[in-house]
């Protein structure tokens, strides 16, 4: 079967879309038609990659040369195909919320949103099949841009400041990105990305080795929220909630962990990385993140920046373990990025149904809303007992191979963090359900019901689909199958 | 075949356009355009027939000025970095001169043969520079072409004539030193040809006279560039210009002085030679670096679009000196394509705001509003386009020739220049994000009066005369971004000896 260019039409698919989104303005039923079409489209192509991809096979296309010796390369590999799959299925679920949401909410400018919605989703899918630095580059950049839109959406001052800056800390990180690929490419004469790292014959000095680290660091680490690059995501909250639900929990966010991950293990590879003491660096870095996110996420009242900080919390779980460098760390690294999606995205979901239906959007204001919209609230509860790593939530399967992954290293401070974090998420998350469900509510809340179905559905199949892939992981995707194929080619490289 | 003339056709063509468009302007002066266009299309062709030919064989054209040969004769070198530049020149005046229709009328009336018949005569220095093997002989080029951009500059607003004036007396003093400078080095060597001096310059590398002359030609090409600090009669000059000869002379009049400045240094010295009394091209390096950070920082400042893009063009042009001034292979490259990728941006963007100003009257940055996303929405797509192009990023053409120059400074280990081309990007975008937010954005402030005044604008978008030269360079900035690989191989080619 001829597997070479699905990965092509999975990234353009929904670039395609674009122009029909664009000339349907007019009429919104079409118009979301072709979104949901280049969703399930997409979906089903990525989709086919799969087995492939758990045999730990590659399917790689090269296009062109961008320059000389730099060619432009789409690989499906599983790590690729892993990252597509989450960022592909959450797609669909987000754009029948979307519609429901944008619809409830009046929004303004909806083909605008739909349409910078796809170009999002193609710059996804297109870093994660990127066969090397500078088409991930290319990728990262086009999503940076597709996603300012929907971050200014509202156009009011408090957007627009949020816009500039989340524009100012991603062009900044995509340059830093830029210098480390051109310091890199100087010194190894490739930017694959090659399970184990490709520095491997070239001689590397210390100052050297920590100053192309940061560079990377910079470049990947403010998508990844590490602190301190993360301030400009509770900002970005600005954003419609689909797009803090699916962007700034999911693509946006994930790429940026993706790109550690395919940093530290791809381009450094895990000797550079230990030989000179980078993981620690990172992980000293992920590790104060998690602590001090969680204490962030206390003091806020907004739903949507408190789960914002749970976010950048979270985003860190994956980078420390990555950091760990054992192979049963990164495969909770992994699995923490698929775990983490569904139940955050549930979340986002929840505030957002929240927010268009009773109008509310900060947390003291929430006393008995259970009542009136319990399938939300349940789900909440879901998504919020999975990030403090309560069986059966998927969270826990993430956590323990995280924590496991750290005590197999040795290594004790990291297990502390994650047990004291999974504390802080209790402490953060329980008060919120306590008030929905045990205090009384207000006059305000009569004559509410549940939200529109086009939302209550999707958040309550993402919360049903954390159970189930808590209960059992390698359900439908063989998420688990695949984590523990790529932390074993990079521990074991060929 | 004709392939061999084709240095000589090329000036020969503009020269016999510089005639007849007087002539016949005198009694149509209407058709002095189609003349002006058919002038610099016929030198476009031949320019790109001429690469294409050099694509294919690789072979040099060496042109002897009426039989002499050198150095007795003057003769034209027809190399690939000649065949580039001249076929880059051209191809934008062409487009330049489409776009001039509407301006025209609109801002000299009445003095349309003067204009089309000095941009032939600009366009002849220009080429003469470029192709002429004689250091003196360029001299005279750059004399022709300084000359008609003084007048050309002239033609504008008020205060034009005496920004035009002001740029005279600081660009006769530049092209007094270059004089100098070849006259030092003619005493000591007795030659003008430069093949022929690169040859006998190592025996007298020591002699004063030569340091002496590298100097006075730096200065002195460096003025006409606006290499930082030598840059102070640029910003004027452009803003108060008509805004087809800003877009005429900005992409192309600083780039083929930085062409000079990389034919003293890398051609005529070498890489050998350039360093070999002086640290020369560390401290072009280090004013290129500095010119860079500066005009993005002033652009920032400025309320005025088109003194914006000055400035920014002092910045832009800093990047192709510090490529020259890194004189290795990754430098050179990001120099050589960096020329072809600012003419197209900066022409694209000169361009934009003249087609403001004809149908705005003015492009003055802070009376831009989101009306013009629907009045002008294909002009602000090409906006949008050099303007990402400008910060830097991929896939467009802008990102290829910062990421060569990038790997050049990281080749001699310069991180401070390094620094310089991550930090610009940003100046850049801050001062393009600026502007894009007003064109895109509603005023948050202005919210209320938004929504009373329901009357939406019109489509009233530039015509096609106008939107054309916009959308070839829009697609170009794609296109050369894209398939920059094969322009990158050719550049290979073009290498000076010593890579």
């Amino acid at each position: 079967m001829e597997l070479t260019y699905i990965p092509l039409f999975a990234v353009l698919v929904s670039l395609a879309a674009v122009p029909f989104i664009l000339l349907s303005s007019k009429k919104p039923n079409l118009r979301e038609f072709w979104t949901i079409l280049a969703g399930v489209i997409k979906f089903l192509l990525v989709l086919t990659l799969l087995p492939s991809a758990l045999q730990g096979n590659v399917i790689e296309l090269q296009l062109l040369e961008i320059a000389p010796d730099l060619p432009l390369v789409l690989r499906a590999d599983t790590f690729g195909v892993f990252f597509a799959l989450i960022a592909s299925s959450l797609w669909i679920f987000t754009s029948f919320y979307s519609i429901g949401y944008m619809r409830g909410h009046h929004e303004k400018k909806q083909t605008r949103y739909f349409a910078s919605f796809a170009v999002c989703l193609s710059s996804t899918i297109g870093i994660a099949f990127s066969g090397n630095l500078i088409t991930f580059i290319i990728f990262y950049e086009m999503l940076t841009l597709a996603t300012y839109p929907l971050v200014i959406h509202s156009e009011n001052k408090k957007a627009i400041a949020a816009g500039r800056k989340y524009l100012t800390y991603t062009l900044t990180a995509g340059l830093l990105l830029i210098a480390a690929a051109g310091i890199t490419y100087y010194l190894t004469g490739t930017l694959e990305f090659r399970p184990g790292g490709i520095f491997g014959d070239v001689e590397l000095s210390q100052p050297m080795a920590i100053t192309i680290f940061l560079l990377f660091l910079g470049g990947v680490g403010v998508k990844a929220g590490i602190m301190p690059l993360h301030s400009w995501l509770p900002s970005a909250m600005a954003a419609p909630t689909p797009v803090s639900a699916l962007l700034h929990a999911v693509a946006v966010v994930k790429s940026g962990v993706f790109g550690v991950i395919r940093v530290v293990g791809f381009i450094l590879g895990p000797d550079v990385m230990a030989e000179f003491g980078l993981n620690d660096i990172l992980m000293v870095m992920a590790g104060i993140t998690i602590i001090v996110a969680s204490l962030l996420a206390f003091a806020q009242d907004n739903l949507k920046r408190r789960l914002a900080y749970s976010t950048v919390g979270h985003l860190s779980y994956i980078v420390l373990g990555a950091a760990l460098l054992t192979e049963t760390g990164l495969i909770g690294s992994i699995m923490h990025i698929s775990t983490h999606a569904t139940m955050k995205i549930t979340l986002f979901f929840c505030a957002g149904a929240i927010m268009v239906n009773l109008h509310k959007s900060n947390i003291s204001s929430l006393n008995g809303i259970a009542k009136v919209m319990p399938w939300t609230m349940a789900a909440f509860t879901i998504g919020s007992m999975g990030l403090a790593g309560l069986p059966p939530v998927n969270g826990f399967v993430s956590k323990w191979f995280l924590a496991t992954g750290a005590l197999e290293g040795g290594m004790f401070i990291p297990v502390t963090v994650y047990v004291i974090s999974g504390l802080l998420n209790v402490g953060y998350f329980f008060p919120i359900i306590h008030r929905a469900y045990f205090k009384k509510g207000g006059e305000e809340l009569e004559g509410h019901t549940e939200a529109s179905p086009f939302m209550v559905v999707p958040l309550f199949t993402t919360a049903i689909l954390s159970i189930l892939f808590g209960v059992y992981p390698d359900l439908f995707f063989n998420f688990f199958d695949m984590a523990t194929t790529v932390a074993s080619s990079i521990f074991n490289p060929m | 075949m004709t392939g061999s003339n084709i240095p000589a056709l090329i000036p020969a063509t503009y020269i016999l356009f510089a005639i007849l468009i007087p002539v016949i302007g005198l009694w149509r002066s209407e058709i002095t355009r189609a003349l002006a266009l058919l002038g610099s299309g016929i030198a476009t062709f031949l320019s790109a027939l001429g690469f294409i030919n050099y694509i294919q064989s690789g072979e040099v054209i060496r042109y002897y000025f009426g039989g002499w040969m050198p150095p007795i004769g003057i003769e034209f070198v027809y190399d690939g970095l000649a065949a580039f530049i001249v076929l880059v020149i051209n191809a934008i005046a062409f487009l330049v001169l489409i776009h001039s229709k509407e301006i025209s009328k609109l801002e000299f009336p009445g003095r349309k043969m003067p204009y089309y018949t000095i941009s032939m005569l600009m366009m002849l220095g220009f080429n003469g520079m470029v192709l002429t093997g004689d250091l003196f002989n360029l001299y005279v080029f750059l004399e022709i072409s300084s000359l008609s951009s003084y007048a050309l500059i002239a033609i504008g607003s008020k205060r034009a004539p005496y920004s035009a004036f002001r740029y005279l007396i600081i660009g006769t003093v530049g092209g007094s030193l270059y004089l100098l400078g070849v006259g030092f080095l003619y005493t000591v060597t007795g030659t003008l040809n430069i093949i022929d001096m690169h040859a006998m310059l190592p025996q007298v590398i020591g002699h004063s006279a030569v340091v002496g002359a590298l100097i006075l030609m730096v200065i002195g090409v460096g003025v006409k560039a606006a290499l930082f600090p030598l840059h102070g009669w640029l910003p004027d000059s452009y803003t108060f210009a008509s805004s087809t000869s800003s877009a005429l002379i900005a992409p192309i009049g600083t780039k083929v002085a930085a062409y000079i400045l990389l034919r003293v240094m890398l051609f005529l010295f070498g890489v050998e030679l350039i360093d070999a009394q002086l640290p020369v091209t560390t401290i072009v390096g280090i004013f290129a670096g500095v010119g860079i950070l500066y005009g993005s920082i002033m652009a920032i400042a400025q309320s005025e679009l088109k003194k914006m893009l000055a400035y920014s063009s002092i910045s832009q042009i800093g990047y192709i000196i510090m490529g020259i001034s890194l004189a290795n292979p990754f430098g050179f490259i990001g120099a050589v394509l960096h020329v072809l990728n600012h003419a197209l941006m900066k022409a694209l963007l000169f361009l934009v705001s003249g087609s403001l100003r004809t149908k705005e009257g003015h492009s003055l940055i802070t009376k831009f509003d989101n009306s013009y996303r629907k009045k002008y929405p294909w002009t602000m797509v090409a906006f949008t386009t050099a303007a990402i192009s400008m910060v830097g990023l991929p896939p467009l053409a802008g990102f290829f020739s910062k990421w060569y120059l990038a790997l050049g400074t990281i080749e001699n280990s310069n991180w401070m220049l390094l620094a310089v081309i991550l930090i610009s990007s940003l100046l850049n975008a801050v001062y393009f994000f600026r502007i894009l937010e007003k064109v895109y954005l509603n005023n948050p402030d202005a919210e209320e009066a938004d929504d009373a005044e329901a009357v939406s604008p019109q489509n009233n978008e530039v015509g096609f005369s106008m939107m054309f030269p916009m959308a070839v360079m829009a697609i170009g900035l794609l296109v050369v971004g894209i398939f920059n690989a094969y322009i990158v191989n050719v550049i290979f080619t073009m290498f000076p000896a010593g890579f």
